[in-house]
């Protein structure tokens, strides 16, 4: 572990100030440090933020919508009772991820920013270009059976981890960010994990005064919600696939869908035009089958990844077949 | 969750009643209150010394094959608080490797940095020692190692396997039972199957680490281990000092597994800096660094062929296993062992192939051979009985056998047929539809698989010291290890009853070279090895005390014919006489008294064949759109012989049902073929189960007597537990699905392509 310097701020102008000099903010720490240690990530300064204030409350708008503090975590969200009752893909989604323990600690803000488990990333000895940019991409020939279908690069194949972003970026959640000066603004989730491309050091659309301040999710569409993550083992384990969907059905037919999947791509994966192909559909085969095609539309295995393509087809296919039947039966 | 156990038909009168009572851990509230210290913990107070150990910290080569041409060191040394940079530069002499045939192989001198030779990735290269860890850390990562880079070889390959002589242990590689060609061609029904298990990492929850300080020309050694005679005499060699000049102190091991059997290069880098430095200095391993610098379990290549006839008597049985050891090492997983003496059968056969890899060194992990072995031979059984239509069950207890055929000896006890009939009773085993894939709840395709479980019985010489105080204290020491697995409680227990003393007043010691010498945990053998040289040193001392008693005029039992005397509540009596303990102890030794005891096999009890049994049965539950399992069900009926302690021995079969799970779904590293590393070096990505993925489980202790093995009428019971639980978890996966997956663990990829098609 590189030594680091280490200051605890107490006020948003603090924070983004040190951003701009080059800090790493730190909250929960339980992806930051991990990767601290292995060297993976080597801050010359830790900011903690910890201690700001307002930053931990749940919160609703005469809008409807919902504001979610960076620093409220991940166990408060999945348990906040405005979340259970109106974004329950939110609470499932948070609480198929992780353990109890890091859940306690893991915030909304530092879930976003997450870095990926690529085993290529995480090995200093191997090649990464998200790692090292230039260095070439280790994932691509080979250990790559938890890396991405969708949405990679000849760069990089990280998949993004999070369970919670896939949920955030069903329900079109928006970032609110803070920056040096007090500048605030708004990213929707569609928009703020980029694609790797020729940069994949470059994962989020955060500027380097820029952090995450609040999360505004909108009212939710109509309909039941479901998050099914398939993966190795029952727990603790990242997503091989996921699928978060929302979806109202009646005397077959769709009437409200959508859907997103995670564990696939470097983003939450969320085509609306495959969403789009079902409204108004009676619930078919068929139809399913043609929404799958439209989202995973490109995807391309690696070798050991290669059976996540028909993986992602049967769970999405499944989750909403299912979501419509007992739809039909509320 | 229950646990049952019936207490034996016949049971010896030397039982007392501790024996068999679930007494609880005696070293359970220190743990708890984190007052045990482990081998990482020892600090200036507990050492007895004026300043904090020095902190090494290691690293590891990052190629497979090659040799080191430059070990860049300068920027090292000079960060802060760095004492020393070790290399194959500077590091001090020590003997070669070696010798690479060893009566015991962990007594064998492992020097570390004595060579530019990289042999695996992921080998120390250099250790670097600082005044905290985050310096040594921070200063070994700035250590420049280059390399001139060899081609590697990681993977199993047939084409390239030579053929061992001995197995693990020096069993023969090959063994022969009849005439298996003619057998098995004569079969009415044959099933050949090649069965694949993978490489995996014993991952304990401690970490090996070591603290080493020297008092003169003395080695004291804290560290993590299991085996403590046969390192100390292995690190004696590798230093190229008297064994007498090592001592070796363990007294809590958070977990063995068989990984701790051997000593790892903490050791070796902790003596030789601690030297270097004339300080104490602690070496442990990251977790990352226990995946390639330690030793793992092999993955094995199995091919097995049964032929039957349509009624289900076996024929023919033959199993071929190829596996792997390191390019420098010679253990090869004795994979085919249970083969040889499960069954009835005309004919067994056995053989063994072995590839050199440049991989870390392959060596014992819990129920090393029959954990991998049984999965290829009971999903065979598995195979035969579907080929059959012959109820698995049924086709187990058809063959079942009192003999070992290829030893050519009886079993001492074998109660395989009464596990196996009161599990499938208990489980509602009949409730199974044979068909496979046929019983559907939803998305969840449900079934029913079964699996025998075996692992041979072995009692290893060990001693043990007991000491009675005039108090009426007893303190017994002997040089055994408690890898958490309740040895300490049993050997109090079997002490407390042998001198009718309530286990408040019995102290075992262990843990340290220091004491007399015992094998260690390992293979089973711990608790009947060193339970039983515990009752023989008391045994000894209770025959010391009633000695006295009758020879001496003063007491009231004096006289009395020895036998007629028995010790108990603190006193020794015959009939209504009796004379306190204490009393005796004032007159007869106000020093105390000491007895030496010790064990080893006889050769009467030679002459059969000893090993415990069980049957396992599982259900499961597999999705038929995701192919992921969650095991739903799981019940192991054991015949392990007297039970010293219900809730330890439990405790045991139950971790072992437990890896079993783990076994057949999720544990598994393969290594990188560009790179020859294992690609998994954390517990993200080495998948063992969790919490969530345990069922319903359920463990019976069915009632048996050992009649030869030992004194204390025990088999061994750390490891039949896992023996078999995986394949029956394979065998109800096929039953659920219809899809029969020959290479473990079983993950959802390779249930996926099998699936049908998701319906709307």
């Amino acid at each position: 572990m590189k030594p680091f310097s280490y200051a605890r701020t107490s006020s948003l102008d603090a924070a983004t100030r040190e951003k701009t000099t080059g800090a790493t903010l730190l909250a929960g720490g339980t992806n930051l440090l991990d990767l601290m240690k292995l060297q993976v990530m080597q801050p010359d300064r830790l900011a903690d933020i910890n201690r700001i204030d307002g930053l931990r409350d749940i919160t609703t708008d005469d809008a409807g919508n919902t504001h979610v503090g960076a620093l409220a975590t991940n166990s408060d969200v999945a348990a906040h009772p405005t979340i259970l009752r109106h974004y329950p893909v939110l609470a499932h989604a948070i609480l198929a991820g992780a353990s109890g323990q890091i859940r306690n600690m893991a915030t909304t803000g530092g879930n976003l920013l997450q870095r990926t488990r690529c085993v290529a990333f995480y090995d200093t000895a191997a090649s990464c270009n998200k790692r090292q940019p230039g260095t070439g991409c280790d994932a691509m020939g080979g250990g790559n059976r938890m890396n991405a279908i969708i949405g990679g690069s000849e760069h990089c194949i990280a998949v993004n981890p999070s369970d919670m972003a896939v949920a955030l970026r069903l329900l079109d959640a928006r970032v609110r960010t803070r920056r040096a000066g007090g500048a605030t603004r708004e990213i929707p989730m569609a928009d703020f994990h980029l694609l790797p491309g020729a940069t994949p050091q470059v994962e989020t659309a955060l500027q380097g005064d820029e952090m995450i301040t609040t999360l505004i999710l909108p009212p939710a569409p109509p309909g039941r919600h479901a998050y099914r993550k398939v993966r190795d083992r029952a727990s603790y384990a990242f997503a091989l696939v996921s699928v978060a969907a929302i979806m109202q059905a009646s005397d077959g037919y769709m009437r409200t869908v959508r859907f997103a999947l995670g564990g696939i791509a470097p983003r939450p994966w969320r085509i609306e035009a495959a969403e789009q192909v079902l409204t108004g559909q009676k619930v078919s085969l068929p139809a399913l089958s043609h929404a799958a095609d439209i989202a995973l539309a490109g995807a391309q295995g690696h070798g050991d990844n290669d059976f996540k393509i028909p993986l992602a087809r049967r769970t999405l296919i499944h989750v909403l077949s299912t979501l419509a039947r007992e739809t039909e039966d509320e | 969750m229950n646990d049952r156990v019936m207490p034996p038909a016949d049971m010896p009168d030397t039982a007392a009643p501790l024996i068999g009572a679930g007494m609880q851990r005696v070293e359970s509230a220190l743990k708890v209150r984190g007052e045990a210290r482990y081998a990482y913990e020892m600090d200036a107070a507990t050492l007895g010394v004026m300043t904090e150990p020095l902190v090494g910290v290691m690293v590891l080569s990052t190629i497979a094959r090659g040799r080191i041409t430059a070990a860049r060191t300068a920027t090292a040394q000079a960060m802060p608080g760095v004492r020393l940079v070790m290399t194959a530069d500077n590091a001090p002499a020590q003997a070669p490797w070696g010798p690479l045939v060893a009566k015991d192989r962990f007594a064998r001198a492992q020097p570390v940095l004595r060579e530019t030779d990289v042999h695996y990735y992921g080998e120390p290269v250099a250790l670097v020692v600082a005044d905290t860890l985050e310096e040594a850390r921070a200063a070994a990562m700035a250590v420049d190692v280059r390399y001139d880079r060899l081609p590697h070889d990681v993977l199993l390959d047939a084409a390239r396997a030579t053929e061992p002589e001995f197995l693990n242990g020096f069993k023969p590689a090959k063994t022969e039972f009849g005439a298996f060609d003619t057998s098995y061609a004569g079969s009415e029904i044959r099933v050949e199957a090649i069965y694949e298990t993978p490489h995996q990492n014993h991952a304990q929850m401690e970490p090996h680490a070591t603290t080493a300080m020297w008092q003169g020309d003395t080695l004291i050694l804290h560290t993590s281990a299991q085996n403590l005679v046969s390192i100390r005499n292995g690190i004696a060699a590798t230093l190229q000092i008297s064994p007498h000049r090592v001592r070796v102190i363990s007294p809590y091991v958070g977990g063995g597994f068989g990984g701790k059997l051997p000593y790892f290069a903490d050791a070796i880098l902790a003596g030789l800096a601690a030297r270097a430095l004339g300080k104490p200095v602690k070496v442990g391993m990251t977790r990352p660094q226990m995946f390639s610098a330690t030793t793992h379990r092999t993955a094995t290549r199995q091919t097995l062929r049964i032929g039957a006839d349509r009624s289900g008597r076996l024929r023919a049985i033959s199993h071929d296993a190829l596996s792997h050891c390191a390019s420098f090492d010679n253990f090869v997983e004795d994979t085919t062992t249970i083969t040889r003496g499960l069954y009835r059968a005309d004919a067994i056969r056995t053989t063994a192939h072995l590839n050199h890899l440049d991989l870390p060194r392959s060596d014992s992990m819990r129920s090393p051979g029959d954990a991998v072995g049984m999965i290829g031979l009971e999903c065979a059984m598995d195979e035969v009985a579907h080929a059959t239509s012959i109820d698995p069950v049924e086709l187990r207890l058809l063959n079942d056998t009192p003999d070992d055929l290829t030893a050519r000896k009886p079993f001492s006890s074998r109660h395989l047929k009464e596990c196996l009939e009161e599990g499938a009773r208990r489980f509602e085993w009949a409730a199974r539809n044979p068909l496979p894939g046929q019983t559907r709840e939803g998305e969840w395709l449900i079934g029913m698989g079964m699996a025998c479980a075996m692992r041979y019985n072995l009692l290893k010489p060990c001693q043990a010291l007991a000491h009675l105080d005039v108090g009426g204290n007893l303190t017994v020491q002997l040089a055994m290890t408690d890898p958490g697995t309740g040895t300490q409680t049993i050997l109090t227990q079997i002490a407390a009853a042998a001198m009718g003393l309530p286990p408040t007043q019995v102290h075992v010691e262990m843990g340290d070279t220091a004491y007399p010498p015992a094998p260690g945990s390992g293979g089973s053998f711990g608790a009947e090895s060193a339970g039983s040289a515990v009752l023989r040193a008391c045994e000894n001392l209770r025959e010391l005390l009633l000695r006295a008693c009758v020879a001496d005029e003063r007491s009231p039992l004096h006289g009395l014919p020895q036998e007629q005397l028995h010790v108990g509540g603190g006193n020794i009596h015959a009939g209504n006489r009796h004379e306190a303990l204490s009393a005796l102890m004032e007159r007869a030794f106000p020093y105390g008294v000491d007895a030496h005891g010790q064990i080893e096999a006889d050769a009467a009890s030679l002459k059969w064949s000893q090993a415990s049994f069980g049957a396992h049965f599982v259900e499961v539950a597999v999705s038929a759109v995701t192919g992921e399992t969650r095991v739903r069900r799981m019940l192991g009926v054991f015949a392990c012989g007297r039970i010293l302690n219900r809730r330890t021995a439990r405790s045991q079969l139950l971790g072992g049902m437990v890896w079993g799970v783990s076994n057949a779904l999720h544990e598994e590293n393969a290594p990188d073929p560009r790179t020859g590393q294992f690609m998994a070096h954390d517990l993200a990505n080495y998948h063992v189960s969790t919490h969530a993925d345990m069922p319903e489980m359920d463990v019976v202790m069915i009632a048996e007597d050992e009649p030869v093995s030992n004194p204390l009428h025990i088999k061994g019971l750390g490891e039949v537990g896992i023996c078999g639980a995986p394949a029956a978890i394979g065998n109800a996966i096929f039953n659920a699905t219809g899809i029969r997956v020959r290479s473990f663990p079983i993950t959802p990829d390779q249930l996926l392509p099998h699936l049908p098609a998701v319906t709307v």
